[in-house]
Order: structure tokens, then C-alpha cells, then sequence
């Protein structure tokens, strides 16, 4: 401090008080500091799920699932739609392992044989890409229009607010599924209309949570901080606001990603979504699903799949609301 | 004295007005400030909450949301009146040559983005400096406002940083594209004795360093007996009183600073009873048609005057550069 300028001392009394301020300054510039070195905030994060275990089961039945779909044509003994009649197969034939007491004569089939004599268990494995993929896809579709939509409704209020989520509204009135079937029904069937169909369906989801994290982020004082040091509309919008919907947005994606296998495949179990002779899943429980009694393991493991997939999401969303939602758990 | 110093004005408020247009009516929150702070100045704004000390600073950056507006008056900031720039041009000046910090300061900073990169933004916006570049100036600017080891508190988040230590940034924020003007809102409030005394330190410095004017709004009049080279004191969106910190401080004119002054508890002095200003601040709504203080005041009482309650008193001066709003100093006041 330059003790001559006479700025320094406005009042008489200053002199005095000022040399033991200048030890507490150096006492506390070293205790001072509360900083926790590592990882910032999504290494919090990352060491809360840790301790989830809801977290860890979804992480590990999800893990499984990708090494399937990565490792597809390495795991599964056939193409996934090779008929296999040549081979001595004949229709639907019960799943045969060699090492759980099949005769060895008989070709062995993990998982059996469908309708159309093709290796059951290979169309399974095979089936996880194309759910996998449609499901993260139409997701992914979902969360960049529903935050853009959010964060301008939010951000913007007023009229621009109101049209906006009135037309929302207006999706969220259809039950889910029937406004999927409507949009394929006039895009037609296919894959990139079932994803389609499902995104839009989904935006408004997203939309409302972005919104409403913009309502209260618009509020909070670094926000005025930042428009005191001259920040832009648009920069304060997307590098200081839109980091912080953030975090429930990942929560509601992971969640939202379960339900859109499942409705990917209700689409293609009604013939709406992705079509035979592709390996899905759905479009495999609606092939056979009249030979429920005949030939169970034919409807039991793509079920099964089905349901492995939505409740690793689940627990994973779960685990990570846990996670990163300070409001919850601790 | 302190006042000495102070070069020409460069931000001159005259007759500001902001008003909220709320459904219960007009609030009057600004109305008709006129206020000077000259170059390298450190003007205190003392007032009790809701007085309008908040809002006049928000006007200067205008920075006054729905439904608030400026309704009357100019800000002169080096003569160019900044209601009439354009967005565009405030934009340019809002950080760059006034910038403001505020009450609290974890508050303040964002919360998922790093201390280094807040600060390096503003090199960023108004200087055009790479990332780089942004982060090696705000290392030299988190020193300069008395952070120790900046290098690795300049990769804290702001839940990491201690009160203290986040004002200091919010500090190095402001002052990083070296603006003219610092306005500081209750920069102290939400700190503890030490820290705050710290801060105001560090305030003063960046005044005697940079030759920067500040702005220090509070309602802690220790705060200004210590750092103000002059204090304005406001009650009810205007100015009552305005004087160089030390004659504030000996000869308080108004009953309202006198009855400011007289209910600072000091340290080590035990009182019966501490003197109170009786009521509370009147409605911004509903204003009463003469002195605004009238309703509260017990030295119009004492002196017999009648005309508080019908008039209102303009600033006028009682010596030299002390004004005062009270018909208390007026000749002939009845």
C-alpha cells in the first residue's frame, strides 16, 4: 500500500487499525483457501455415481449391451439374416446348447431357431445396434430442438414464450405413442421416420425443462454480473445459460433414452417402425408372437432384451439424478 | 483533505428518474438524483434498503429490467449522456469503461465455469484476446487484487473460493478491461469483519493504483466513514444530504443522516438505548406530498414547522459543497 497518498487514510482514525489489518491479511490470505483441487464440478459428479449402486448395475448391464452391438459380427455365429435350412434346421427349433446336454448331432443354437430358420440368438445380438442407435438418435434429435426451443421461450418470454410453448402444449396433448404413429403413418414406416416420430413426440419433454432452468438461471445474479461486463444477449444465452440447463437435461436424456427403446420398439412390434427383414427386437416379438405357447423362447428373449436395455438406462438416469441433483440424497 | 485530488467529473447524474410500472401502481424508486463523481473520487451512496441507492446504479449501466424504465433525466458519462447510446454502444462501455460488482459474491460467478475463465472472457469480449492470452492477464489480475497463488486458484469454480476470494475475483472481473468507473453494490455486505475490512483495502488501492472513480453503495456507514472521499445519502429515491465524508460525519444536517449516524452501536461503548429513527420508509407508491421524511421526523417537530408536510425542500447548500434537503437550513421556513 503507498502510505503517503493522502487517500489512504479519509478518516483519522485509520492509522491505528490499519497495521493489524495487514496481519490478519497475511493470516488469512494463507488459511483462506477452501479450494478442493480436483476434478471441478463433474468430477464431483463422476465420484457421486461411484457410490451409486443403482448407477453401477445400470453402467454394467449397459456396458454389456454396447459390447454387443460393437462387437456384433464377432459375437454372432451367423448373419443375422441367414436362412439356415441347408443346415439341417428346421423352423422354431428349441434353443440347443452342446455343453447343457444337446445331442451333439444337432447344430448347436443358443438360443434356437426362428420362423424363418435364422439363428435366433445372432438376430438378437444384431438387434441391439439398431435399438441402441434409433433410441440414442431420436433422443439426440429430441434434446437439440427441445433446448433450442426452451432457452428461446425462456430467455425471450413474452410472445415468443407463449407461442412456443402453446405449440408444446399442444404435443403433449396426444398420448405419446398414438402422435408417433400419426407422424409415421403420414411419413410412412422406416427406421428414420420411427426415430423422427419419436423425437418430435419427445421435444416438448426437453423444451419445458429447459425452460423452466432458464426462468430461474435468467434470475440469478451472475447473470447480471455477466450483462454488467458487457456480455451480449446471444453470448450470454448460449456460453453462460445453456451450460447451466445443463445438468438436469442429462438427467432427463438418459431417462428419456429408456423410453424411447421402448416405444422404438412398440413402432416397429405394430410393422410401423423398422421393417423385416432387419433384426430389431420388436419387429422379432411381433413375428412370432402368436407362437407364444409353441415356441416361448422365440418371444422370451427379445423381451427380455427389450426390458435389459430400458432398466439400464433407468437405474443409470437414476443413479445420475442422484448424482448430480444437490437437492436430492447426500 | 481527501477531496483534493479529485480531478474534472466524468459521470454526472442529473434529475434521474426510473420508475416500475407494477400493477399496484408507480413505483418511484429514482426520483430526480443528481449525483458527480469526479475522476479517481470515491463517492459513498448510503441509504437504508429499498431507498433507490440499488436502482440509480443499475440506471447508470442501464441495466433496468421490466417493468422498470428511466423516465427522466441524463447520465453524463464524460459528457455523453448514455441514455441516448445505443444498446450497442452501452454494451461496449458496460464492463469495459464502468463496471459494477455485487452483493454477493459466490453469487456472482457462474457456476460451471472456472474463475480463470470468467475473467479471461472479459479480455475476450472487449479486447479481442485469444483464449491464451485472456488466461496469462487474468492470472496478473488475480495477483494484482491480492489472490495468492494464482496460477492454481485460476482453475477454482466458484464453490471452491471462500467469500472472500470470490469477491476478489468478482473484483478482478470488473477490473479487467481497466475501466474508469467501478461501481461496487454492497460490496462487503455479505462478508465477514475481516474479509470486509480486506476488501475495502483493496478498494482503496485500486483507486490510489489505477486512478479509478468508485462508486461504493451500502448501507453500512463504517463502511463509508472509511473508504468515501464524499458521501451522498438517499431516502426514498432522492438525495437528502451531500457533503465530503468528514463534515457528513461532524455535522450531520438532516434528521435523516443524523438519525443514520445515531444508530451505529460503537464498539466498546455500552448504551441504554440506541438512538431510533422511528417508522419505517414510506411506500414508493403513495409518497407523501411534502418532505419525504416528514412523517418520520422529530426535529421538524422540535423546531415547529408546518410546511414539511405540505412542500418539499429542494437541495439547497448550508456551506460550501454540503447540501442539504431540509427546511430546517431554509430562511424563512415556517
Amino acid at each position: 500500500m503507498s502510505e503517503q497518498d493522502p487517500h489512504d487514510q479519509p478518516l483519522d482514525n485509520m492509522e491505528a487499525s490499519d497495521g493489524i489489518r495487514d496481519e490478519v491479511r497475511m493470516d488469512l490470505s494463507g488459511g483462506d483457501v477452501s479450494a478442493t483441487t480436483a476434478g471441478g464440478l463433474w468430477g464431483t459428479a463422476g465420484r457421486e455415481i461411484i457410490r451409486k449402486k443403482s448407477a453401477i448395475v445400470g453402467m454394467g448391464m449397459l456396458s454389456i449391451l454396447l459390447l454387443l452391438a460393437a462387437f456384433a459380427p464377432i459375437i454372432a455365429p451367423y448373419p443375422p439374416n441367414e436362412v439356415l435350412f441347408d443346415e439341417g434346421v428346421s423352423p422354431r427349433d428349441p434353443p440347443c446348447v452342446h455343453l447343457f446336454g444337446c445331442d451333439e448331432d444337432t447344430p448347436q443354437h443358443i438360443l434356437g431357431i426362428d420362423g424363418n430358420g435364422r439363428d435366433y440368438f445372432s438376430r438378437i445380438v444384431y438387434g441391439s445396434r439398431v435399438s441402441l442407435l434409433a433410441a440414442f438418435a431420436a433422443v439426440l434429435f429430441a434434446v437439440v430442438w427441445g433446448t433450442m426451443v426452451g432457452l428461446i421461450a425462456g430467455f425471450f418470454g413474452g410472445w415468443v414464450d407463449n407461442v412456443l410453448m402453446r405449440v408444446m402444449d399442444v404435443l403433449l396433448s396426444f398420448p405419446s405413442l398414438l402422435l408417433a404413429i400419426v407422424v409415421v403413418t403420414v411419413l410412412g414406416p422406416g427406421l428414420i421416420n420411427a426415430i423422427l416420430a419419436i423425437a418430435i413426440v419427445t421435444i416438448p419433454q426437453y423444451a419445458r425443462i429447459v425452460r423452466s432452468s432458464v426462468l430461474s438461471i435468467r434470475e440469478q445474479e451472475y447473470v447480471s454480473a455477466d450483462q454488467a461486463l458487457g456480455v451480449s444477449r446471444w453470448r450470454l444465452l448460449a456460453h453462460r445459460i445453456f451450460p447451466n440447463t445443463l445438468t438436469p437435461l442429462i438427467v432427463i436424456a438418459t431417462l428419456g433414452v429408456a423410453t424411447a427403446v421402448l416405444e422404438i420398439a412398440s413402432l416397429s412390434f405394430l410393422g410401423l417402425g423398422i421393417q423385416p427383414p432387419t433384426a430389431e427386437w420388436g419387429s422379432m416379438l411381433a413375428a412370432e408372437r402368436n407362437q407364444v405357447f409353441t415356441a416361448p423362447h422365440l418371444v422370451f428373449f427379445a423381451g427380455l432384451m427389450i426390458m435389459w436395455n430400458v432398466l439400464g438406462f433407468n437405474l443409470l438416469g437414476d443413479g445420475l439424478r442422484d448424482a448430480i441433483d444437490p437437492r436430492l440424497g447426500r | 483533505m481527501t477531496t483534493m485530488s479529485v480531478g474534472d467529473p466524468i459521470l454526472e447524474i442529473n434529475g434521474l428518474e426510473t420508475h416500475f410500472f407494477t400493477r399496484d401502481g408507480v413505483v418511484k424508486a429514482v426520483d430526480g438524483v443528481d449525483l458527480t463523481v469526479g475522476k479517481g473520487e470515491i463517492l459513498g451512496l448510503v441509504g437504508e434498503s429499498g431507498c433507490g441507492k440499488s436502482v440509480t446504479s443499475m440506471s447508470v449501466l442501464r441495466l433496468i429490467q421490466n417493468p422498470g424504465e428511466i423516465v427522466g433525466g441524463s447520465i453524463r458519462f464524460h459528457g455523453e449522456d448514455l441514455l441516448h447510446v445505443s444498446e450497442k454502444e452501452m454494451r461496449a462501455i458496460r464492463g469495459d469503461r464502468i463496471s459494477m460488482i455485487f452483493q454477493q459474491p459466490v453469487g456472482s460467478l457462474n457456476p460451471v465455469f472456472t474463475a480463470g475463465s470468467q475473467i479471461s472472457e472479459v479480455y475476450e469480449i472487449h479486447e479481442g484476446l485469444k483464449k491464451k492470452e485472456g488466461y496469462a492477464r487474468a492470472v496478473e489480475m488475480l495477483r494484482k487484487v491480492g489472490i495468492p497463488d494464482p496460477e492454481q486458484r485460476i482453475k477454482a469454480y466458484p464453490h471452491e473460493l471462500s467469500g472472500g476470494m470470490a469477491q476478489r475475483v468478482m473484483i478482478a472481473m470488473a477490473l479487467a478491461a481497466g475501466p474508469e468507473l467501478l461501481i461496487a453494490d454492497e460490496p462487503t455486505t455479505a462478508l465477514d469483519v475481516t474479509i470486509q475490512a480486506q476488501i475495502i483495502d483493496l478498494m482503496r488501492e485500486i483507486r490510489n493504483d489505477l486512478g479509478t472513480s468508485i462508486i461504493v453503495i451500502t448501507h453500512d456507514l463504517g463502511i463509508v466513514a472509511e473508504i468515501a472521499d464524499r458521501v451522498a445519502v438517499m431516502y426514498a429515491g432522492e438525495i437528502v444530504e451531500e457533503a465530503d465524508t468528514k463534515t457528513l460525519f461532524a455535522e450531520p444536517k438532516h434528521p435523516y443522516t443524523r438519525g443514520l449516524i445515531g444508530s451505529i452501536p460503537l464498539a466498546g461503548d455500552r448504551r441504554e438505548w440506541l438512538d431510533v429513527i422511528p417508522g419505517r420508509v414510506p411506500n414508493l407508491i403513495d409518497l407523501p406530498g411534502g418532505c419525504r421524511f416528514a412523517p418520520r421526523c422529530r426535529a421538524r417537530e422540535e423546531a415547529g414547522l408546518t410546511m414539511c408536510t405540505e412542500q418539499r425542500p429542494e437541495l439547497t447548500g448550508v456551506n460550501g459543497e454540503h447540501t442539504v434537503r431540509c427546511f430546517l437550513y431554509q430562511e424563512g421556513a415556517k
